[in-house]
């Protein structure tokens, strides 16, 4: 008998889930975020959403390439990072400096720190920083319907009125992908029916928030301004795609509630005493330093240790 | 309600419907017979018949080879035709006894069985030892040692392992349909060894007519009762039984005994019924064939030594050459490279697969995602331990409870990178284990 079976380890069987069905999830649920922001602030956004993205897909490409690795493109997570990037620019930026973002992303933060799975930092928040402190005018100029001026946030730090109801929908002035709180949340559901992200991160980070604004916000229990710094700036996007990013959150579930409350304390720390409105984007991209020593202290207890012997 | 659990687990496509429900079905062999002299774990059986020989059906023909070991008798008649390598389920060469069978099935005169209230307890324990009952469930530790602890009177739950969490196998469940009484019989034996036990039927809720069944045949055993367990990968793992039936957990240096438990699945327990009460030894035991590639799949009594091709046979064959075929569950079983190896006492069952879903997978980079942490039974973290595992870090491997793995694989199966993590942590157990005994 010569039948030559395959042999392998056990398991024999494996789940139909892969890494790229999971960033395949992850371009579908920020494509409500991206429709919306094409649409309400119209084609400039749309140029830089695509531009930003290919580029940062051909940069992984041309990365791999010149290296000799093997090409990794197929798996989406560079149109994720190039993706999140764009929508977290202003529709008015100039057409060559998402596209620098994406570069700068891909290459520095994540493939020359070993590719996917080694970055220390969210790459696309990396970048996002990284054109803020080079180019602070033009990623700090927002416009609605042809009128130039703050965003609710800053309005709100200023002691202005913002209307909450505009913030929910996303009729205001912000980056592409950030104004609409329904547009994100739509995507952020179908995320958690997936299973693709669960409440531990999001859930402790909106709840910490929550907590510390209203201690040190100076308008107490005030529905008003709580919803309005929900729903303003980054956080939402934040809390639901970028905090919730795999490789650059900790693996252990007690971990990820750490650092959730991190999240949460960063960001109201920057948004309250901070020199800007916003706080997200340097809230997260710290809050990923400090993965490593989460995981330390939060290493799960093994089965049955603690038991004698 | 809240099902018997614990934390962790996976629920695969669990494929028993395949075979769930079909009869077991008896059949015999006919060509050689094939003893691989090590079935269980401890020192191999030691020969006590010579080539030429003419042996009988329940004939000892290989007996224990030390105090953790256990003897293996002839399942049918004929002469014994070599002493040679084999190639056993695991793929490696072993030394075996063949036996050419005549087709009589001639039979021993078995010593006539006391009743069990009549036998001591030091007499039981001879008998199970005797018969060469071994933990039939795929360990293969041998009874005898597992019911003699050293304190026996500390032992308070006797649990019958009716989980069968591995996917495709239903041996176990049509046994505990068929064989109740058997399997009730065998608990009421393993409780006579321990005055303080009460005996626990652990059984997953996917199996409804096995617990209807177990109720019944208990209603009149006050020292019995059935536990209703979630269906859950790996519910069956001794470690995790203990935690859903007793809420104790143990870890990797303690054994159930630590924790005042003995857990027996039930196939051993029907071996420890047919030896203690009708006298004879452990000659048979329920496989079932399955998978997509089978013709009929099936659940079958066969004869400890047959040949696997032939039981293929007997479940029509494989209807297109599969690409993958496995001895025991699809999670933890052995994939073998030829069906030419021996039914032996851990054989649960050959499961035929058309696909083989691990070659088709491709390994990309972990992204941490934290799935494997999730369904991790033993709550270690295995992406990170195979990390340490691939670069040879045994000290952090060690210092990172990689022993705690219990090798159940849901890890593997879950990652969505394809990472064979199971195999990496269980090659550095191996080395770690090796190297602190040597200590």
């Amino acid at each position: 008998m010569n039948e030559n079976y395959n042999i392998s380890s056990s398991p024999h069987i494996r789940d139909k889930v892969t890494s790229s069905n999971i960033m395949l999830f992850v371009v579908i649920a920020l494509l409500q975020a991206t429709i919306f922001g094409v649409f309400n602030f119209g084609m400039s956004a749309l140029i830089n959403v695509v531009l930003t993205t290919a580029t940062a897909v051909l940069a992984e490409y041309v990365y791999e390439k010149l290296m000799k690795k093997p090409v990794t493109i197929r798996d989406f997570s560079a149109v994720v990072t190039g993706l999140l990037l764009a929508l977290n620019l202003p529709p008015t930026l100039p057409y060559w400096m998402g596209p620098l973002g994406a570069v700068f992303a891909i290459i520095v933060v994540k493939q020359l720190f070993g590719g996917l799975g080694q970055n220390f930092m969210n790459p696309a928040l990396a970048a996002r920083c990284f054109l803020l402190i080079s180019f602070t005018g033009k990623m700090t100029y927002f416009v609605y319907d042809g009128v130039t001026g703050a965003t609710p946030l800053a309005e709100l730090k200023a002691g202005g009125v913002v209307n909450t109801m505009d913030m929910l929908i996303g009729n205001v002035r912000g980056t592409i992908g950030e104004t609409s709180v329904i547009a994100i949340m739509i995507g952020a559901i179908f995320l958690l029916l997936m299973g693709v992200i669960d409440l531990r991160i999001p859930g402790t980070y909106l709840v910490t928030f929550v907590i510390f604004i209203t201690i040190f916000g100076g308008h107490g229990i005030d529905a008003q301004y709580i919803t309005a710094h929900l729903c303003g700036g980054g956080i939402m996007l934040g809390a639901w795609f970028m905090a919730t990013d795999y490789v650059t959150s900790p693996i252990t579930k007690t971990g990820q509630i750490v650092y959730g409350i991190c999240l949460g304390v960063l960001t109201g720390l920057f948004r309250l005493f901070g020199g800007s409105a916003e706080g997200v984007s340097y809230a997260i991209i710290f809050s990923n330093l400090l993965v490593p020593l989460i995981e330390r202290i939060t290493l799960p207890k093994p089965f049955g240790k603690g038991g004698e012997k | 309600m809240g099902l018997l659990t614990f934390k962790g687990g996976i629920h695969p496509d669990d494929g028993k419907s395949l075979a769930k429900d079909q009869a077991i079905v008896s059949i015999l062999p006919k060509g050689d017979l094939i003893y691989p002299l090590s079935q269980h774990i401890g020192a191999p059986a030691k020969p006590v018949v010579q080539v030429g020989d003419q042996v009988l059906k329940g004939q000892m023909i290989a007996e224990a080879g030390g105090f953790v070991s256990a003897p293996i008798y002839a399942s049918v008649s004929g002469t014994v035709k070599a002493l040679e390598p084999h190639f056993n389920p695991t793929g490696s060469k072993v030394p075996c006894l063949v036996i050419e069978n005549d087709g009589e099935y001639q039979e021993t005169k078995y010593a006539q069985a006391k009743p069990l209230a009549e036998m001591t307890k030091e007499e039981v324990l001879n008998m199970i030892g005797e018969a060469g009952i071994v933990g039939m469930g795929g360990a293969g530790f041998p009874t005898r040692v597992k019911l003699s602890p050293k304190e026996p009177e500390k032992i308070d739950y006797i649990i019958a392992n009716c989980a069968e969490c591995e996917p495709y196998i239903t041996a176990d469940y049509r046994r505990m349909l068929e064989d109740t009484e058997k399997l009730v019989s065998g608990m009421r034996v393993v409780l006579s060894l321990f005055d303080n036990a009460k005996g626990i039927f652990g059984v997953e809720d996917n199996k409804k007519d096995c617990i209807e069944k177990l109720e019944e045949a208990i209603k009149d055993e006050p020292r019995m009762s059935v536990k209703i367990l979630q269906t859950k990968y790996p519910q069956g793992a001794e470690r995790q039984m203990i935690y859903a039936a007793t809420k104790r957990a143990i870890n990797s240096a303690m054994l159930p005994a630590d924790a005042g438990c003995v857990v027996d699945n039930v196939e051993t327990l029907i071996g420890i019924h047919t030896a203690v009460v009708e006298g004879k030894p452990l000659m048979e035991r329920v496989v079932t064939v399955s998978g997509d590639a089978v013709e009929k799949p099936g659940n079958f009594r066969v004869l400890l030594g047959m040949n696997q091709k032939e039981l293929v046979d007997a479940a029509g064959g494989f209807k297109t050459p599969p690409q993958k075929v496995i001895s025991g569950g699809p999670m933890m079983g052995f994939s073998m490279f030829t069906l030419d190896t021996p039914i032996t006492k851990t054989s649960s069952s050959i499961l035929g697969f058309l696909e083989d879903e691990v070659a088709k997978a491709q390994t990309t980079a972990c992204i941490n995602c934290g799935r494997c942490v999730e369904v991790c039974p033993s709550r270690i973290i295995p992406s990170r331990l195979a990390d340490y595992a691939e670069r040879h870090d045994e000290d952090t491997f060690v210092k990172q409870n990689g022993l705690e793995c219990v090798e159940c694989g849901s890890c593997s199966y879950v990652c969505p990178a394809k990472r064979p993590l199971k195999q990496s942590i269980g090659s550095m157990r191996k080395i770690a284990l090796a190297n602190k005994k040597k200590k």
